[in-house]
């Protein structure tokens, strides 16, 4: 059997005397979409930093299509394959949305190192970055500051960096934060169109509970740091562990 | 050329033009008057001046790479500025006059100042930027005490005074007649050949900038954290520039030592050299290239004229004690001081960022 196009390993990391992320131990395939899931402070974005290498691990491993990337600085997780968005955006602010796409795309290519060529005669790249601006639809936009974007666009912007890098392994972190709601099928609609594919995996932090149900073929859910269930979205999302981690947060809020 | 959009000019400005009819105007005033000087401004002091703007242009262009399009702020600059000096200085004043001895200097300079700045990159462009400057600042007093200690091979404070190969001399006619009316010698000739450097210089940097490499780099100055997490190695491109600054630093340093037939610590290695880099750079516009052959040009007219201009002014001042004490050519510094803040504060872009129509 093929290695788990991303695996974690009993991945912890602690703060002081705090435990973000306890033991979480989870594999994902590709061709599958896991939504993962859990109160604010959960630990999910604090997972995607130990897996991505934002943030070094206390103890456990990450493992890229089997191969351990646990050690690696986050720079060559990327060029490996494992492309993430980020949830608050981050961006290069003051580089046009074009030129944002295209050092994305460019980083793939490889072909940052070139020193003597002029970038503008690099036309594959600047082509490909003007085609996937059309697909997150910001070709209207391609001259316009990443500063200078609403919201969402700047979600969206986020979404066309990582499509761009065309990894084996996408983690989108609340793609859809901010958007208004007519923006949003087009940002899922991209994500179902890069599940369809078959060949990647696909993790997405999500709080929409819709949007949830609608795209995830499994969900897991976290909890004080924990991985505290996994499986698919109808039965997880009736089990009693969520109900009490979502609602023992709302019980604390009510106080 | 591949391609072939734009032509030969915008190959040479590798697709990075002026983009301002009046700094296009201003830069092209700047190399006619580079170009023109030694036939149109008689004496010692024009033709001395320009050569200085020359090497400035090439300082402050290689520093703007690592300030404004990489955002390193370091300290270390001057030093690969001395390296360069004392690399022509030694190898010519050892070796004797010669221009395998000038190859010789350069390409030790540059050897030195390349492993300094893979040294200096890899250990400390880990750390946050504050440290960063602290380190170049503590390496950069550093090799300003051992360039004065060891005086048996840098001449101590008194520097290395030496004999240029014969072209250079300005006992040097290659023509027997005068050139539209301008007797050509050594000196002409040297001047010449350190203008052309600055041109390659130049060009050749705003090809870096203009690069799929030089687009990380600024895009590292925005977002060093997405730059990393794109999968740029953020570390390895600013080495890379800090290397590429510091071998443009150590050639300019060589021409200013082969202009000068001397290098000492205070005319390469000194730390007001490095404030004047750092005026000319965010004077003339961070990030920009051309802002460094504005930046130099005015700074450079200021430090050798402004001091004539002064006195002049405090003489005719002479009635009102205060007034001429105030405009006294001792304190052209003062004044230089108030237009870097008033510069500043009214085009915080720069003279370049300004013109382009930017904030």
């Amino acid at each position: 059997m093929a290695a788990p196009a991303l695996e974690t390993r009993d991945l912890t990391v602690r703060f002081g005397g705090h435990v973000a992320v306890d033991g979480v131990s989870c594999a994902f395939e590709a061709g599958t979409l896991t939504a993962i899931v859990g109160p604010n402070g959960a630990g999910k974005t604090t997972w995607f930093n130990l897996i991505s290498g934002q943030l070094p691990a206390t103890s456990g491993r990450v493992l890229l299509g089997g191969r351990d990337i646990s050690g690696l600085p986050a720079s060559s997780r990327t060029r490996l394959g494992l492309g993430r968005a980020f949830q608050l955006t981050n961006l290069f602010p003051g580089l046009s949305v074009r030129e944002n796409v295209r050092l994305a795309v460019q980083a793939r290519a490889g072909a940052g190192a070139d020193l003597l060529r002029r970038w503008t005669h690099r036309r594959d790249l600047i082509d490909e970055a003007e085609d996937i601006l059309e697909q997150v639809r910001l070709s209207g936009r391609a001259g316009t500051l990443a500063a200078e974007l609403p919201d969402g666009d700047q979600r969206k912007l986020e979404v066309a960096l990582l499509i761009a890098l065309r990894p084996r392994v996408f983690m989108f972190d609340e793609p859809t934060a901010g958007m208004s709601v007519d923006e949003v099928p087009t940002v899922l609609s991209l994500i179902q169109d890069l599940r369809r594919q078959g060949d990647r995996a696909i993790l997405l932090v999500e709080h929409k509970m819709d949007v949830v149900r609608s795209l995830a073929d499994r969900v897991v859910v976290l909890h004080n740091g924990a991985l505290v269930a996994d499986g698919p979205p109808a039965e997880v999302m009736e089990s009693a562990v969520v109900r009490e981690a979502y609602l023992g947060l709302e019980a604390a809020l009510d106080e | 050329m591949s391609g072939g959009r734009g032509g030969v000019l915008a190959a040479l400005l590798s697709d990075d033009g002026p983009r301002s009819r009046v700094l296009a105007v201003l830069l092209l005033a700047i190399a006619a008057g580079l170009a023109a000087t030694p036939f149109v401004f008689p004496g010692s002091q024009p033709i001395g001046a320009a050569a200085k703007i020359c090497v400035f242009i090439m300082l402050a262009a290689s520093y703007d790479i690592l300030l404004g399009y990489t955002g390193v702020v370091s300290f270390a600059h001057t030093m690969f500025f001395g390296i360069g000096g004392y690399g022509v200085a030694i190898a010519l004043d050892r070796l004797g006059p010669g221009w395998g001895q000038v190859a010789l200097g350069v390409v030790a300079a540059l050897g030195l100042s390349c492993v300094l700045a893979l040294a200096i990159g890899l250990i400390s462009l880990r750390v946050r930027a504050i440290f960063f400057a602290m380190i170049t600042l503590a390496v950069a007093s550093a090799f300003l005490v051992l360039a004065s200690q060891l005086s048996t091979l840098t001449g101590g404070e008194d520097g290395i005074s030496f004999q240029l190969p014969g072209e250079l001399r300005p006992a040097f006619r290659p023509f027997a007649e005068p050139v539209l009316g301008l007797a050509i010698n050594g000196r002409v000739l040297a001047y010449y050949m350190i203008l052309a450097v600055t041109v390659l210089v130049f060009l050749g940097l705003l090809r870096v900038v203009n690069s799929p490499f030089g687009r990380v780099l600024q895009a590292i100055r925005e977002n060093e954290f997405r730059a990393e997490a794109l999968g740029y190695r953020v570390v390895a491109y600013r080495t890379a520039a800090s290397v590429i600054s510091a071998c443009a630093a150590t050639v300019a340093g060589a021409m200013l030592a082969l202009w000068l037939r001397y290098n000492g610590p205070d005319t390469t290695l000194s730390f007001s050299i490095m404030i004047d880099v750092l005026l000319m750079v965010v004077i003339g516009g961070m990030g920009t290239l051309y802002g460094a052959v504005v930046g130099a040009t005015l700074l450079v007219l200021a430090q050798t004229y402004l001091q004539a201009v002064m006195a002049k002014a405090s003489a005719a001042a002479a009635g009102a004690p205060i007034v001429a004490a105030i405009l006294h050519p001792d304190r052209w510094l003062l004044w230089l001081g108030v237009l870097f803040v008033l510069s500043v504060y009214f085009f915080p872009t720069g003279v370049v960022g300004r013109l382009r129509g930017g904030r």
